[in-house]
């Protein structure tokens, strides 16, 4: 019964170091479908896909679970060229182009028509030469497919965004047996009319008989050319729906919706407190996550969350007030003006920050949990130095003391206060971060990503901690991709799409709401109008 | 067994080799019945001699910019301060300090360009450290034909140009730190002023890097990133860790210098970066760390291997002289290819 | 956020205007400088112009080789493979073994190739391999992988052969019988196997060549039938050949020295055909798998091309032909330092390509053999230059050496600071694009 399905995947379950990332996922797909594939970030997109594809990490980290048939037959792809020999192609989310080489050279890559050449006789394949007739023939034959009218001999490197996309596209197609392809968010870097081909040209593949899996969070694209969708969220198969048998708000309620589990915490509210941090036209560009002219008002005293799908850009507010990227706008801590692009002015003027990216920014890996500790306060603040006139020197003493005090207070789990931080867990790695920034003393303390990478016992301390800091009177803006955890403890939530806040919600407001706004809904028409 | 595998690996094969190929030679030492005493006070004379400039490079490798292959910029700037000091024809102690003291805003000024230069080029530091020092050397190769030094311990007779060697015997300068104080241990001839000059440059340099600023350059260069976002400034303290290096180097080749007895003006520092970087590294550095006791245990091991080596390779070969050269060779860029291949992955 | 897109478009096409224009320059000004310190160089040394032709054909012609031998690993995106001077070794001791054999002229070199040939191949792999393990530090690995490989090269030629390595030649080894000395003389041997093969007057050169490139341009114009350009390319070709021709016949005709000058025909052939060599090599399957490697490794390997096994292809194919390089530069030369002629090898071809306009991304042909030309101009007056300038000879060989590593430094650090600012640019890019 099951040869009429090009590809199906039976219970397919991954996980990394004992964390179950995937867990029983089934997909069928036949010859000429569009299936999307939608959920939030985390929720194994990206996983499946790797799986399907054969990439490496997948291998190098254990394999996976479950079977993967192709028209019937049961498949073991180990890897991307075995996955391309199966048929199954792959649109990546970032190019995979030459910028230096012409459309041609790029469709036919690695795939070149060559014919013999006066040294291939004696040498063998590798010195054929390249036959640019029939490559440029087979280049155009593909990019009228598309409809694409661009010259095939001209250079990729300046072509508009859209055109690098079909070029992509155009070497999955160039492929003989290609049966399935995959589009990785592929509208996410296009503009909207780009958009709008790009879909033609998917409409137009898969009436060619080509099944295509289209993974994206922009519902709207997911309603106009799906014939089926799948909804997966943390790991699992939420739902396999027809398109006809549901809506843009079923879908968003089954992305997002979760059990929310409120962390105890005082009542009184602090929609009274005045403002301590007004955020006017801020501008970040932060490769990946660019905000563009976003406005925010922080009141004292509360946890605000910042959410938000990845590369909208709610990962660089934090950095641009901190001070990492180049930013513009106006920042007002206090009603005080602070100067940007500062991280010095940022942290004098009260403010601390724990990276989400623990490793890279966050920590000095191979020193000293107390130099880790103490290290901001000592270059900022003069604390734990002992000065000789023009001389200081460290203040080990001080910074034994403090740092085993912080340990305590913590619970970081060490040898001591010299032990190496690259040796500590990912919780007790983010304490010590804490445990930084706690020195400071700051107003306001930015969060982002607390509890990415930490198991889920440390997860609850880590939140717990900041709960009871902001109980102590700390204003806390915390950043995080994991909706549930926002949920869990801030008192406001702003949703951040496109590089503007799309909206603010209460913690309390329904699945749907946060969905819409998540995958941009409201927010697209807004910009568009 | 794990222990054992686990320290292997932290000392890497390389370092393990070197360290076994230097305990084979000691063992070798005895029943060749070699005058120990002898060796080790040669040893000590050699690894202090060469002490300062391996320490060069803790400032370099802690402030980001690798291992200071570039050092020869310093070294010019200390031979300078020396041939200052020789055309003024002081003498002794206050030849040496004048020395230092003539190099030092030299290096200084040197060092800060260098740090600056170094601050564009982030991530290919080392190549372009080593054809910046080589530019230089031939460029100080021409300083010395042109500059107008008179004094005729120093100048050819006829013409223009410094000799190649100047010798430093007649300003009393020659072996001046190493008999300052020099006592006689059993038969190993200790040489005091030397090694309190070495231990010296070791705490300045250790207090430096408790200090605050030395806190924010190790942060610096350790990461980046975090140390930007720690406020610190890590174009500044790079520069910062540039300098002390360059000045370090140009204190290190005067120590060197007589110790040795002689300056050698034309060649001698052209390879000298090299071997004070594979020091280092043979002591347990890698490109981007680096400790003090990194610098001590490299420099003894280096420098001691090399001087154990020429006597028993006597007893193998005619020509030990250059066996001792072709290994000082192989395992001076062994060690340092080895780094390179350690990079990855950081 | 319309007027920020506008602003961010206007700024990157001004980044991309400045790149452009910085770019030209920084290509183009160190062979433009050159020249300029070429000629000054040649006028102010005062030299006889004949002296001087018959220096730079013969330094031309034992050097271009050696150049060329850099650009594949160029292509390969591993930058400037310092580590030619393993191959110079291989060579070397393919010399050494020949000439110890007795196998003198042509049939030597020969033999030299042969038994260079499968040494540099091991010696590349081996440089590919670490290579590999390095990747992004290529040129400092292979530099310090020519001190390395020296040491043990030393190690064999001082240590063992005479002694474990059984060699019995008074002339080669020395007195104590263990250990080559400190020069091998090819006189009556190697020397010159190859260039005097057949040799021929310049001027005659010149007259063939001129004639061959009137017929080439003959063939380009009717091949390139309904091209714009073709006429004025036509004719300016045509003049160019003519006037060589007509150049010839007057040198001849004035009967000056210059007409003495004889060329090495054989080895102006071997060059010649190692370009055209890499010119086809270029347009096969495996050289364009070497641009797309050195283009982009991720994307390369993405699409199934075996990135590492194409990079130690190209390094083994270049320490090939360098060891094929430095025995033309040897059998030309006549006599070897045993334990230095490679040391420079590699820092005096590397800067002889830069000069030419090459970068650490980018060389080609022209630039190599430019490159030479300017290069060894530079080497043979540096000094009477300097010694005209400032009454020594020691200040132009001081100066010479300084411009090698000099114009490496600087092309060094014009290429990382490049790669920094290209690096800031992605961010520019995508956030034109939100």
């Amino acid at each position: 019964m099951s040869e009429h399905y090009l590809l199906q995947m039976k219970n397919v379950t991954k996980s990394y170091y004992g964390t179950t990332v995937l867990k029983d996922i089934n997909l069928d797909l036949k010859a000429g479908e569009i299936h999307a594939i939608v959920g939030e970030n985390g929720a194994g997109k990206s996983t499946l896909m790797n799986i399907l594809f054969g990439m490496p990490v997948i291998h190098s980290t254990g394999g996976y679970q479950g079977e993967i048939l192709i028209e019937g037959q049961p498949a073991q792809i180990t890897s991307p060229q075995q996955a391309m020999s199966s048929g199954i192609g792959m649109v990546h989310q970032e190019f995979m182009l030459i910028p230096n080489y012409s459309i041609t050279e790029n469709i036919k890559l690695n795939r070149e028509t060559l014919k013999h050449s006066f040294l291939s006789r004696f040498f063998g394949r590798n010195l054929k030469t390249l036959d640019f007739k029939s490559m440029h023939a087979d280049a155009r034959k593909a990019l009228d497919t598309l409809d694409i009218g661009i010259e095939e001999y001209t250079r990729v490197a300046g072509l508009p965004v859209g055109y690098m996309q079909f070029t992509e596209i155009a070497r999955e197609i160039d492929k003989t047996n290609i049966k399935v392809l995959v589009f990785d968010e592929p509208t996410a870097v296009l503009a909207e009319s780009e958009a709008a081909n790009l879909l033609a040209a998917m409409k137009k593949l898969a009436a060619r008989g080509i099944a295509i899996l289209f993974i994206t969070h922009r519902l709207d694209e997911v309603m106009e050319i799906a014939d089926n969708i799948t909804v997966l969220r943390d790991g699992r198969l939420v739902a396999t729906r027809p398109k006809e048998a549901t809506s843009v708000y079923e879908l968003a309620e089954l992305m997002v919706g979760r059990k929310v589990e409120k962390m105890t915490r005082r009542t009184d509210q602090v929609s009274s407190g005045n403002i301590v941090l007004s955020i006017k036209d801020l501008s970040v560009r932060m490769p990946g996550e660019v905000v563009s002219g976003l406005n925010l008002e922080v009141r004292r005293g509360e946890i605000l969350g910042i959410g938000g799908l990845a590369g909208q850009g709610k990962v660089g507010v934090a950095n641009g007030i901190m001070g990492l990227y180049p930013s513009s706008g106006t920042v007002l801590v206090n009603g005080e003006k602070l100067p940007l692009n500062n991280p010095r002015e940022s942290i004098k003027r009260g403010l601390a920050f724990l990276s989400e990216d623990r490793r890279g920014v966050g920590l000095l890996l191979d020193s000293s949990i107390e130099m880790n500790i103490v290290i901001s306060s000592l270059q900022n603040q003069g604390r734990f130095i002992r000065r000789f006139g023009p001389f200081s020197q460290l203040n080990s003493k001080e910074i034994r003391g403090y740092a085993l005090k912080m340990i305590k207070e913590l619970d970081i789990r060490c040898t001591g206060p010299t032990q190496i931080v690259r040796r500590l867990s990912g919780g007790n790695q983010q304490k010590v971060c804490i445990a930084r920034a706690l020195t400071l003393n700051p107003d306001i303390l930015f969060v982002s990503e607390p509890t990415r990478g930490i198991d889920v016992g440390a997860k609850r301390l880590v939140l717990e901690t900041l709960v009871r800091l902001n109980e102590q009177g700390m204003t806390i803006i915390m950043t995080s991709s994991e909706l549930a955890e926002l949920r869990s403890v801030c008192d406001r939530i702003a949703i951040v799409t496109g590089g503007t806040v799309a909206g603010i919600l209460s913690p309390d407001d329904s699945d749907v709401n946060f969905g819409l706004l998540m995958a941009g809904q409201k927010a697209g028409k807004e910009l568009s109008a | 067994m794990n222990i054992i595998r686990n320290a292997v690996h932290g000392f890497g094969v390389a370092r393990l080799t070197i360290l076994g190929f230097f305990l084979l030679l000691c063992i070798m030492a005895v029943p060749l019945k070699l005058d120990v005493a002898e060796l080790i006070s040669s040893s000590l004379v050699r690894i202090l001699m060469w002490g300062v400039l391996v320490l060069a490079m803790w400032p370099s490798i802690s402030c980001g910019t690798g291992p200071n292959f570039g050092l020869s910029l310093g070294i010019i700037c200390g031979l300078l301060g020396g041939i200052i000091a020789m055309e003024l024809e002081l003498n002794g102690f206050v030849n040496l300090f004048a020395s230092i003291a003539f190099a030092a805003p030299f290096a200084i000024l040197v060092g800060w360009g260098y740090g600056w230069l170094l601050n564009r080029v982030k991530g290919a530091e080392m190549m372009l450290a080593m054809f910046v020092g080589w530019s230089a050397v031939s460029l100080m190769k021409i300083g010395w034909l042109m500059l107008p030094f008179h004094n005729p311990e120093m100048a050819w007779p006829q013409g223009r140009g410094l000799r190649v060697t100047v010798s430093l015997v007649n300003r009393d300068m020659a072996q001046l730190l190493n008999q300052f104080l020099s006592f006689k241990l059993g038969n190993i001839i200790v040489p005091t002023g030397l090694l309190l000059f070495f231990l010296v440059c070791c705490l300045a340099v250790w207090l430096f890097m408790r200090s605050k600023t030395g806190v924010a350059m190790t942060a610096a260069g350790d990461n980046p990133r975090f140390a930007e976002a720690a406020g610190i400034n890590v174009d500044r303290h790079r520069i910062i860790g540039t300098i002390l290096s360059t000045v370090l180097g140009a204190v290190g080749i005067l120590v060197y210098a007589q110790s040795f007895g002689f300056y050698q003006l034309y060649e001698g520092p052209m390879y000298m970066p090299q071997q004070a970087v594979a020091a280092i590294l043979i002591g347990g550095a890698s490109i981007r760390k680096a400790s003090l006791a990194n610098v001590i245990i490299g420099v003894i091991l280096f420098q001691g291997i090399l001087v154990v080596a020429m006597p028993v390779f006597n007893i193998f070969t005619q020509d030990m002289a250059s066996m001792a050269e072709i290994s000082r060779v192989i395992i001076q860029n062994g060690i340092i290819l080895y780094a390179l291949t350690q990079v990855r992955g950081e | 956020m319309k007027a920020d897109t506008g602003l961010e478009t206007s700024r990157k096409v001004q980044i991309d205007y400045w790149q452009s224009v910085s770019g030209f320059l920084t290509n183009n000004m160190v062979t433009i400088m050159f020249v300029a310190l070429s000629m000054a160089g040649l006028y102010i040394s005062g030299m006889n112009s004949t002296l001087y032709i018959n220096d730079i054909i013969s330094r031309v012609s034992r050097n271009s080789f050696l150049v060329l031998s850099l650009i594949i690993p160029v292509i390969a995106g591993m930058g400037l493979n310092f580590s030619i001077v393993l191959g110079a070794m291989a060579a070397q001791a393919a010399v050494i073994f020949v000439t110890h054999w007795g196998v003198a002229g042509f049939p030597g070199i020969l033999l030299c190739v042969a038994l260079a040939t499968p040494m540099a191949m091991a010696l590349g792999y081996l440089t590919g391999k670490l290579f590999n393990k390095t990747k992004g530090q290529e040129m400092i690995s292979g530099l310090i992988m020519g001190f390395f490989f020296a040491g043990i090269y030393w190690f064999i030629f001082l240590q063992l052969v005479g002694g474990i390595i059984p060699m019995d030649n008074e002339v080669l080894v020395l007195s104590s019988g263990v250990g080559i000395r400190t020069t091998v003389d090819l006189t009556g041997g190697l020397k010159y196997g190859l260039d005097h093969l057949y040799r021929l007057p310049l001027t005659t050169v010149m007259i063939i060549a001129g004639c061959l490139g009137i017929a080439y341009q003959v063939y380009r114009f009717v091949k390139a039938a309904g091209d714009s350009f073709r006429n004025i390319r036509f004719i300016f070709g045509f003049a160019c050949m003519v006037a060589v021709i007509v150049w010839a016949l007057m040198i001849r005709a004035s009967g000056s020295m210059v007409s003495n000058i004889r060329v090495p025909v054989a080895t102006w052939l071997a060059i010649a055909g190692l370009c055209l060599f890499i010119t086809f090599f270029l347009k096969t399957k495996l050289g364009h798998d070497m641009r797309t490697v050195g283009q982009d490794r991720h994307v390369a390997a993405v699409a199934g091309i075996p990135v590492d096994r194409i990079r130690i292809i190209a390094i083994m194919m270049s320490m090939v032909l360098a060891s094929w390089g430095h025995i033309i530069f040897l059998q030309n030369m006549g006599a070897f330092s045993t334990y230095g002629s490679h040391e420079s090898i590699g820092i005096y071809a590397v800067a002889a390509i830069l000069i030419g306009g090459a970068s650490v991304t980018r060389a080609t042909i022209g630039q190599a053999l430019l490159g030479v030309f300017l290069f060894h101009t530079l080497f043979i007056v540096a000094p009477s230059a300097g010694r005209q300038l400032f009454g020594d000879a020691q200040v132009g060989e001081y100066f010479r050496v300084f411009v090698a590593f000099g114009v490496i430094g600087v092309t060094l650090a014009m290429h990382a600071w490049k790669r920094r600012l290209q690096s800031k640019l992605p961010a520019v890019a995508k956030a034109e694009k939100e």
